[in-house]
């Protein structure tokens, strides 16, 4: 690969007890590239994620991030630059919707009025309406709405790099697509590096640059979808199987050209 | 008489300020003194299980000691420590009154702060807590910004808890010397002013009312994130503190501290001694209420500065002695050995308020009981009654082994109530004390004791080490020297016990001085 590396994975491994979360991973992430870690429960995709801004410690192996060994930087400060959106929102339900997004540059020092500033650009961002939105508390939101919320707390300190823990996996269908949609395009627009885990295939495909499959912790395979559907592997060809039989299915029973 | 008209109300009235002061001073700075330590004990060991588990057990087991055990423990602990200081650093500190009361009720309110702060704290989403930490947040801001307001609601309702708990129990804290609500109901039950308990119940009640809302306030404040409704609740409570401490300020700190135990006879002659103080010129205050083995150490401390005590109860608890000795002896011997504590015995009243054994008069001409040898004939088929420490006393022990008097059945009575039990024929023997007025009105019979088993009990009057030499003192005393005979003593109990207006305690002393003053 040609261009820098934002995170880069050596040899990584990490147990909790006797099993092996994440067992000698190594994966390497180009800046501005769109990641999607794909595997079923227990595969170990979202320690793999954690390791990046170190809220899971690895046992053995390097982490770097932006040309840094994790381990050499202070891990407050890693994961205040580094963007973070958490499976069904994880907003603090005491704050309201601006001092949730808010709260990293806040963190960072910055003066209120910066903050307030930062806030409704967010918030026009995500395309959530400023005056409807900005002082509810997250259990006015719709579900769709706190995630969008999510999104712009993860890029409010202008991250270079946005982890996703299946950001999109408790939506509706229309609300997720939109929303993949949506960030797809602000991955583009803001120049990202994002590592998104998801458990959807098909989510996969239709967003990422690149997907890695995980499964018992070890990395089964990476590469584009293309790359992947030559891959040898059964789990991985089962893994692209299930969206092409949807297609298959969908194409057969929805009129072409109709009204969806 | 109405009860509304009852002037009682207004004497208790004036004492409000005082006892209220007291009592808010203590159950405040002791609630103070509980969060400061159990909040941050809570907040160290909400990961930790074991710590946590033993530190809630420790403090379950302190909420199972009874609030009035728990207080007056306190006591010798603090002057074990207080004589430890003075040994290795020189210096003292005093361990009656409000020390031991605060130490105790701080450690009474740990129990529901740490439950409810460790149960808040537990209970937040262990996602949030990540989110926290993965938003950039150290522990500390992840603490303060995030589990502190999520659980505040639960740890409020725990502070809440033990305010009510504190101001409750701090009623408690008369007997140890600590001024508090409890002064109206302990002076109440023990002279049947019920006005004096009542008050007490309903003024500790409100203040615990109040200072709970004012808590709830400043709770929904913080939670609404309103400053006015926060600001609101403390300005309240810093009112109530502030309200408190006026009076006291303005007192002075040099008047003479009269104490007395918690029996009827004890409050009108600690009145009774206020009032010559007064009369001589001298500001006096009566410290009432204190339990009887906490009132001769807070006089040898300098705590209070005189009382009336009585020579057998001394020559038994504080001489350790078993030996029985003639009046006159006794109280020769006792003066010489409290000399050598520094403590001195001004003299006898001239009453005797000794234990007796008292049975209805008509039922002993019936049995043809007179004393206590012929008692003994029939106590078997009878049953006696005492007070609480009567039959863990050496007298007891010496009227059984002298008589050979073995009952049939023996109970435990709050001393007033002992009188009525026997005269309505509940208990067939009681325990009683010879000054006591109830013997005549009642009409029982105290009977003699012809093998002098028990031991004499003169009312003595003492004064506390760093009075020894005050002369203004003494002349003010002598007057009431010798003045006060058993059946003077035994009238002046019987108003004391009365339930109307006359019977309070400062006006049985009035009485009592009228009666006595002019011999």
């Amino acid at each position: 690969m040609s261009s820098k590396l934002a995170i880069s994975y050596q040899h990584v491994t990490k147990r909790f007890g006797s099993l092996a979360a994440v067992d000698n991973v190594s994966l390497d992430i180009a800046e501005g590239e769109f990641v999607a870690v794909v595997g079923g429960s227990g595969s170990g995709k979202t320690t793999l994620l954690r390791l990046a801004n170190r809220l899971i410690e690895a046992d053995s192996g390097t982490i770097t991030v932006e040309g840094e060994d994790v381990r050499n930087v202070d891990p407050v400060a890693l994961r205040r630059r580094v963007g973070y959106v958490f499976q069904s929102g994880g907003l603090f339900p005491h704050l309201s919707v601006a001092d949730n997004i808010g709260i990293t540059p806040k963190l960072l020092g910055e003066p209120a009025a910066a903050v307030a500033g930062r806030v409704d650009e967010l918030l026009e961002l995500v395309q959530l309406d400023r005056a409807t939105h900005r002082d509810r508390l997250p259990e006015a939101l719709s579900g769709g709405e706190r995630q969008r919320v999510g999104v712009a707390r993860a890029l409010a300190a202008r991250p270079r790099i946005v982890l996703m823990d299946e950001p999109f996996g408790a939506l509706d269908p229309l609300t997720r697509d939109a929303l993949g949609d949506d960030y797809r395009a602000l991955h583009r627009k803001l120049g990202l590096t994002t590592v998104m885990i998801t458990h959807d295939m098909t989510e996969a495909i239709l967003l990422a640059d690149r997907i890695a499959v995980m499964r018992g912790g070890r990395l089964l395979a990476q590469g584009t979808a293309a790359e992947l559907s030559s891959s040898s592997d059964d789990y991985v060809l089962e893994l692209l199987r299930t969206p092409r039989r949807q297609v298959e299915r969908l194409n057969a029973l929805l009129p072409m050209g109709g009204a969806a | 008489m109405s009860l509304f008209t009852d002037p009682r109300w207004g004497e208790a009235l004036s004492h409000l300020p005082d006892y209220l002061g007291n009592h808010v001073r203590v159950s405040l700075a002791a609630l103070a003194l509980g969060l400061a330590v159990s909040l941050p004990l809570a907040i160290l060991t909400r990961n930790r299980p074991a710590p946590r588990g033993i530190l809630l057990a420790l403090a379950s087991i302190v909420q199972t000691v009874p609030g009035l055990a728990l207080l007056a423990l306190f006591y010798p602990l603090l002057l074990l420590a207080a004589s430890v200081t003075l040994a290795w650093f020189g210096v003292s500190f005093s361990a009656f009154g409000f020390l031991p009361a605060m130490l105790a009720l701080a450690l009474y309110s740990m129990l529901p702060v740490l439950r409810n702060g460790i149960t808040g704290l537990n209970g937040i989403d262990p996602a949030l807590i990540e989110a926290a930490e993965g938003v950039g947040m150290t522990a500390r801001q992840s603490l303060l910004i995030v589990e502190l307001p999520l659980a505040l609601p639960v740890m409020m309702a725990g502070i809440r808890t033990a305010a009510v708990w504190v101001i409750g129990t701090a009623t408690l804290s008369t007997p140890i010397g600590q001024t508090s609500l409890g002064n109206y109901i302990f002076a109440g039950l023990q002279t049947q002013n019920w006005v004096f308990v009542l008050f007490g119940c309903v003024a500790s009640a409100l203040l615990a009312l109040a200072v709970d809302q004012l808590l709830g306030l400043i709770e929904s404040g913080l939670r609404r994130r309103s400053r006015v409704r926060s600001g609101l609740g403390a300005l309240g409570i810093a009112a109530l503190v502030a309200a408190t401490l006026v009076p006291t300020m303005g007192r002075s700190s040099s008047g003479y501290v009269v104490g007395a135990k918690t029996f009827a006879e004890q409050y009108v002659l600690s009145a009774l001694m206020r009032d010559r103080l007064e009369a001589a010129g001298l500001s006096a205050a009566a410290r009432s209420g204190l339990g009887s083995s906490v009132i001769f150490g807070a006089l040898k401390a300098g705590d209070i500065d005189l009382y009336v005590d009585y020579s057998g109860t001394l020559w038994a608890n504080q001489l350790h002695r078993t030996d029985i000795k003639p009046r006159a002896e006794l109280v020769a011997e006792l003066k010489t050995a409290l000399a050598k504590d520094d403590i001195t015995l001004l003299g006898e009243l001239g009453f005797e308020n000794a234990y007796a054994l008292v049975m209805p008069r008509r039922r002993a001409d019936a049995l043809g009981i007179r004393t206590v040898a012929d008692l003994a004939a029939h106590s078997a088929t009878l049953s006696i009654a005492g007070d609480y420490e009567f039959f863990s006393r050496p007298e007891w022990a010496a009227l059984q082994k002298a008589y050979g008097l073995q009952f049939r059945a023996q109970r435990q009575m709050q001393p007033d109530f002992m009188y009525a039990a026997v005269a309505s024929g509940e208990v067939d023997v009681i325990a009683g004390y010879t000054s006591d007025g109830l013997i005549a009105k009642y009409e029982l019979t105290a009977l003699d004791d012809p093998k002098r088993a028990i031991p004499p009990y003169d009312a003595i009057l003492l004064l506390a080490p760093n009075r020894a030499g005050d002369a203004r003192l003494q002349a003010a005393l002598k007057p009431l020297l010798g003045k006060i005979d058993i059946a003077t003593m035994r009238e002046a109990n019987l108003r004391a016990s009365g339930n109307d207006a006359n019977s309070s305690p400062d006006a049985v002393a009035r009485w009592l001085w009228e009666k006595v003053g002019g011999r």
